[in-house]
């Protein structure tokens, strides 16, 4: 249970951070808030030879509104999204993420790039059709959450490449829900429901290797389907399998649950009162 | 790679490895033992230290990165001898039984009530949440931090 030896980078910039992975060779992990990377060191199931400790590079920690949107630098905590009121869908989301101690290291960008297919912030990303800066060697580039994510914990980004924030749109409404088996553990379902420019997205997390737009179910909605119409498309589309944790049947049940939950949060498809 | 930082208000300079977690060199290179590991990636938080006041997993942390850090472990929170108030209450309380949790639950508990001087049992499980221990069942627990909330000193 302790992670093989490495070479150790305190970067002090940007720049040095994209150097340092370029030079590696893909042999090179960011270090940030080390909430996933570290067990998967201790596990041995991530063995890289150089660590670049981000952490102390100045100017990537801020929550900025812009315009339509609320951006979180590279440094950003999950415990900064709880504390603050800019974005609510974020701030509810990242309650939802691990425990206290987790949430005070954990960072925004670190779990967006981390693609872990049952983490919380992947699937607020896809639904509000967040972006994300990344640097790499040949500069920057943004990247849209709907080209990020291809696989369990595998992304379209490079091995030298770092993302220096991520911008996540403000939905005009939005609704959250979650089935854990303990608060705090990562969800069997998650659904993330987010209206922006008068589309209704629907993501799903926890049912598959990626966040998964649960288009069928936008499809209902767009034709002025109501909610559970939505829940039960959501259910039929989506191709869960199961595991220890839960049957694909248990987990296709509980989408349909928690898409209606996050419909109602949202108060879209609810009918005429 | 030689490391500064202070624990418990007193400096210290180390010489580790890169890979050596805070929580080893806490117990190895600093002799504070109080510091327990029990599954080192980051799930029981039995290693729960404060790291300039905010509670970390001190097995997800490399000591390299605690450069300049001011680090609370649970040795540093008696003062001349006395017992800090939760301390206290976990005596009262039975809020331990074989005591291996007992430091991460005390600090974890100890950011609590700084934060929230008087939270709600329910706030109180919220933030204890992911401190796992095996032989209480938790009640004591939660009972000895709502007590200790209840004459803990005013904030600043």
């Amino acid at each position: 249970m302790k992670p093989a030896a490495f070479d150790y980078v305190r970067a002090g910039s940007v720049e040095e951070t994209v150097s340092v992975l370029a030079e590696a060779a893909g042999d090179a992990k960011i270090l940030a808030g080390g909430q996933s990377l570290v067990p998967m060191m201790a596990l041995r199931l991530a063995r890289p030879t150089v660590l670049v400790d981000i952490n102390r590079i100045p100017d990537l920690d801020a929550v900025r509104r812009t315009d339509g949107a609320v951006e979180v630098g590279a440094l950003v905590r999950h415990r900064d999204l709880t504390d603050q009121t800019e974005h609510p869908l974020l701030a509810e989301a990242a309650r939802w993420i691990g425990h206290t101690a987790i949430r005070t290291r954990g960072t925004v960008a670190g779990s967006i790039a981390h693609a872990d297919p049952a983490a919380e912030l992947p699937v607020v990303a896809l639904a509000t059709g967040a972006t994300a800066t990344v640097i790499g060697p040949r500069g920057t580039r943004i990247v849209a959450a709907d080209d990020l994510f291809v696989g369990p914990l595998m992304t379209t980004l490079a091995d030298e490449d770092l993302v220096t924030a991520v911008r996540f749109p403000l939905p005009s409404r939005w609704g959250f829900a979650e089935f854990a088996r303990r608060h705090g553990d990562f969800a069997l379902v998650t659904a993330v429901t987010a209206e922006l420019d008068d589309a209704v997205r629907i993501v799903l997390g926890g049912i598959g290797p990626v966040p998964r737009r649960a288009t069928a179910a936008e499809a209902v909605l767009a034709a002025g389907g109501t909610a559970g119409d939505a829940a039960d498309a959501a259910a039929q589309e989506i191709d869960p399998t199961g595991d220890l944790h839960g049957s694909a049947a248990f987990r296709r049940a509980i989408a349909a649950e928690m898409v209606r939950r996050a419909l109602a949060g949202a108060g879209i498809g609810q009918g005429r009162a | 790679m030689n490391v500064t930082f202070t624990v418990n208000d007193e400096s210290v300079r180390i010489d580790v490895e890169p890979r050596r977690t805070l929580a080893d060199a806490l117990r190895d290179n600093c002799d504070l033992t109080g510091t327990h590991l029990g599954c080192e990636h980051g799930v029981c938080g039995a290693c729960t230290v404060l790291v300039d006041g905010e509670p970390v997993r001190a097995c997800l942390m490399f000591a390299v990165q605690a450069e300049g850090c001011a680090i609370t472990t649970v040795e540093g929170l008696q003062h001349d001898g006395a017992l800090h108030p939760l301390q206290e209450a976990f005596v009262d309380h039975h809020g331990l039984q074989c005591g291996f949790c007992t430091p991460g639950m005390l600090l974890t508990a100890v950011h609590l009530l700084e934060h929230n001087p008087s939270p709600d049992r329910r706030t109180i499980r919220e933030a204890m949440s992911g401190n796992i221990c095996r032989c209480t069942g938790y009640q004591s627990i939660v009972d000895a931090v709502e007590a200790a909330a209840q004459r803990y000193p005013p904030g600043p």
